[in-house]
């Protein structure tokens, strides 16, 4: 080749995709801009690809062809899915990731072998123990989500003594491999253990853990990619990878502050735990008012605000467009409605957002936690749809109960408080809230969907 | 390939400082999204994948063939599922009213 050799030309396309990829990061801020932060995403990926293709070691292009246009294939379904089974695409997609890095992280031992330097072996033992446990952890994550599995916790006695024994044993064989990288027949104890580990990492993770067990595996993800960027020699991996660790870790500590939990309890995957025998709580004796959705109609069209607070139970029942329906009636009265949203509700970090989104809810009235706290005490009704402990008022005074400390909303502030609920029973964690027998809170018995249906068609007929 | 360790963490940690900067102001509201873009940036690993695919080596190279391509199906399926679904997603994020900000 005349000219610039290939090799800078390639440089000068990891160097404009590195760039456009924190760019990317940096447009998803804000909601008007987020959508050229994909294009420059895309960009980039794409400039990195070719970049490489033209890479002059490369001698046979006929398998690369074949399996990009097969993955390819692949993805596209995997885009399309629908939005409520967005947490178990993104497990998922976790462990495609994941399963990449642990596979080129074991051919290139193979390659190496028997003479690897010790700093090389040390971060390839990171990658594949990285790589290896969230493959099989992300899958067990997508087949809970997907129910699948089952989603209740699995517990036993000396369950994390197990799970840190087996990661020991694997970091210990890594470690001897780091000072004699020619004991090959070791090599396969450093995939499969951590293989074990993904599994029984999640064995003890319920449903209500998901948002905090996802973005911890983003974040491996993110490391073990990291990782094989220090085997490669490659800035722009070690870029990417870095920056999708960090993004899973500020999600992780995110969603474990929002369960108050801490985080070492969170990197050690002790996940569950404290929930065991959190039903054993004393039964509530005490009578909750419930009410019609004509009265529940008739109190909304009364009010002046309204925050209306969603959790995952709204998505199980498929409400979100009902809800919507609700939020434009009461608007059109010229009643102010907000969404307020907990950092878990849903089954992954923003989950909640993305589904009223797709309803067509405006994105300026959904406020999270710290935003819509403060206006809780000037609010008429707050209307509870499908969610429960985190309004669960307990948790700020009652030292007992074992949600106490986790931030929650404050409906309990507002004038009036509705929930709608199949039934009287407990929530996810098996908690009794005591919001349900407050004098304020009106009790709307019924399926999500169906309820809100009938407060819509009752505000409708009021109105003509 | 000359091993530069030193660089590279200074470019690891580099990069940490500047992806919790940026990503510690992504609002809440898009915070799955956010998960789905960088997921799809992670699977830059790919050109790691074509590399290991496509060269030729002494010993090993079947290996290499197989789990490289194995690689990057898996990539690539997670670069064309992750821009779609993100880019859905945030064509759904409409603001109240008919005016743009």
């Amino acid at each position: 080749m005349t000219g610039v050799p290939t090799e800078h030309i390639i440089e000068i396309t990891y160097l404009i995709a590195t760039a456009l990829f924190i760019l990317s990061l940096k447009w998803l801020s804000s909601p008007t801009t987020a959508r050229r932060g994909v294009f420059a995403g895309e960009i980039g990926m794409l400039l990195a690809i070719v970049g490489t293709l033209m890479y002059h070691g490369i001698v046979e292009y006929k398998w690369i062809v074949i399996a990009l246009v097969l993955g390819s294939i692949i993805g596209v379904p995997l885009g399309e899915v629908a939005m409520t089974a967005v947490p178990q695409r993104t497990a998922l997609s976790h462990a495609f990731g994941a399963l990449c890095v642990t596979l080129v992280g074991t051919a290139e031992y193979y390659l190496r072998a028997p003479s690897v330097p010790p700093f090389v072996m040390g971060v390839l033992s990171m990658e594949i123990i990285l790589g290896s446990l969230t493959f099989t952890g992300s899958l067990m994550a997508a087949g809970k989500l997907q129910e699948i599995l089952p989603q209740r916790p699995i517990t036993y006695k000396g369950q994390n003594f197990v799970n840190l024994g087996l990661l020991a044993v694997a970091i210990v064989v890594a470690g001897v491999l780091v000072a004699h990288p020619e004991k090959m027949q070791l090599f396969p104890l450093v995939v499969d253990i951590p293989l074990v580990f993904g599994v029984m990492m999640i064995i003890p993770i319920g449903g209500a853990d998901m948002p905090t067990v996802i973005s911890l595996l983003n974040s491996y993800a993110g490391l073990s990619a990291a990782a094989m960027g220090f085997v490669l020699q490659s800035k722009l991996l070690i870029i990417a990878g870095a920056l999708d660790g960090a993004s899973g870790f500020i999600l992780s500590v995110n969603m474990s502050k929002a369960m108050n939990r801490s985080f070492t309890n969170v990197l050690f995957g002790a996940f569950g735990q404290e929930q065991d025998g959190a039903g054993a709580g004393a039964k509530e004796t005490r009578s909750a008012r419930s009410a019609s959705p004509e009265e529940a109609a008739a109190i909304l069209a009364a009010a002046n605000k309204v925050v209306i607070v969603p959790g995952y139970g709204m998505a199980v029942a498929q409400a979100q467009h009902k809800v919507r329906e609700l939020f434009d009636g009461l608007t059109k009265r010229g009643i102010d409605v907000k969404f307020g949203i907990h950092p878990v509700a849903g089954r992954m970090p923003g989950h909640m957002n993305v589904l009223l989104a797709e309803a067509d809810i405006p994105y300026d009235k959904l406020l999270d936690m710290d935003e819509i706290n403060g206006e809780f005490s000037q609010t008429d009704v707050a209307l509870i749809i499908g969610a429960n402990d985190v309004t669960n008022p307990a948790a700020r005074t009652d030292s007992s109960s074992p949600i106490f400390g986790m931030p929650i909303l404050d409906v309990d502030k507002a004038r009036t408080v509705m929930v709608i609920k199949r039934s009287m029973g407990a929530g996810f964690a098996g908690i009794e809230n005591p919001l349900y027998y407050m004098d304020k809170t009106l009790m709307l018995f019924g399926d999500a969907k169906n309820f809100v249906g009938a407060i819509v068609r009752e505000l409708a007929g009021g109105h003509e | 390939m000359k091993l530069d360790l030193l660089t590279s963490v200074y470019v690891f940690m580099l990069a940490a400082f500047i992806g919790f900067e940026v990503i510690r102001r992504v609002s809440p509201l898009l915070h799955t999204p956010l998960m789905s873009l960088t997921n799809a940036l992670d699977a830059i690993a790919v050109v790691g994948a074509i590399i290991l695919a496509g060269e030729s080596h002494q010993h090993g190279g079947r290996l290499a063939k197989i789990l490289g391509t194995i690689a990057i199906v898996a990539a690539t399926s997670n670069i064309v599922g992750g821009f779609l679904i993100t880019d859905r997603m945030l064509r759904m994020f409409k603001a109240s009213g008919p005016r743009k900000q």
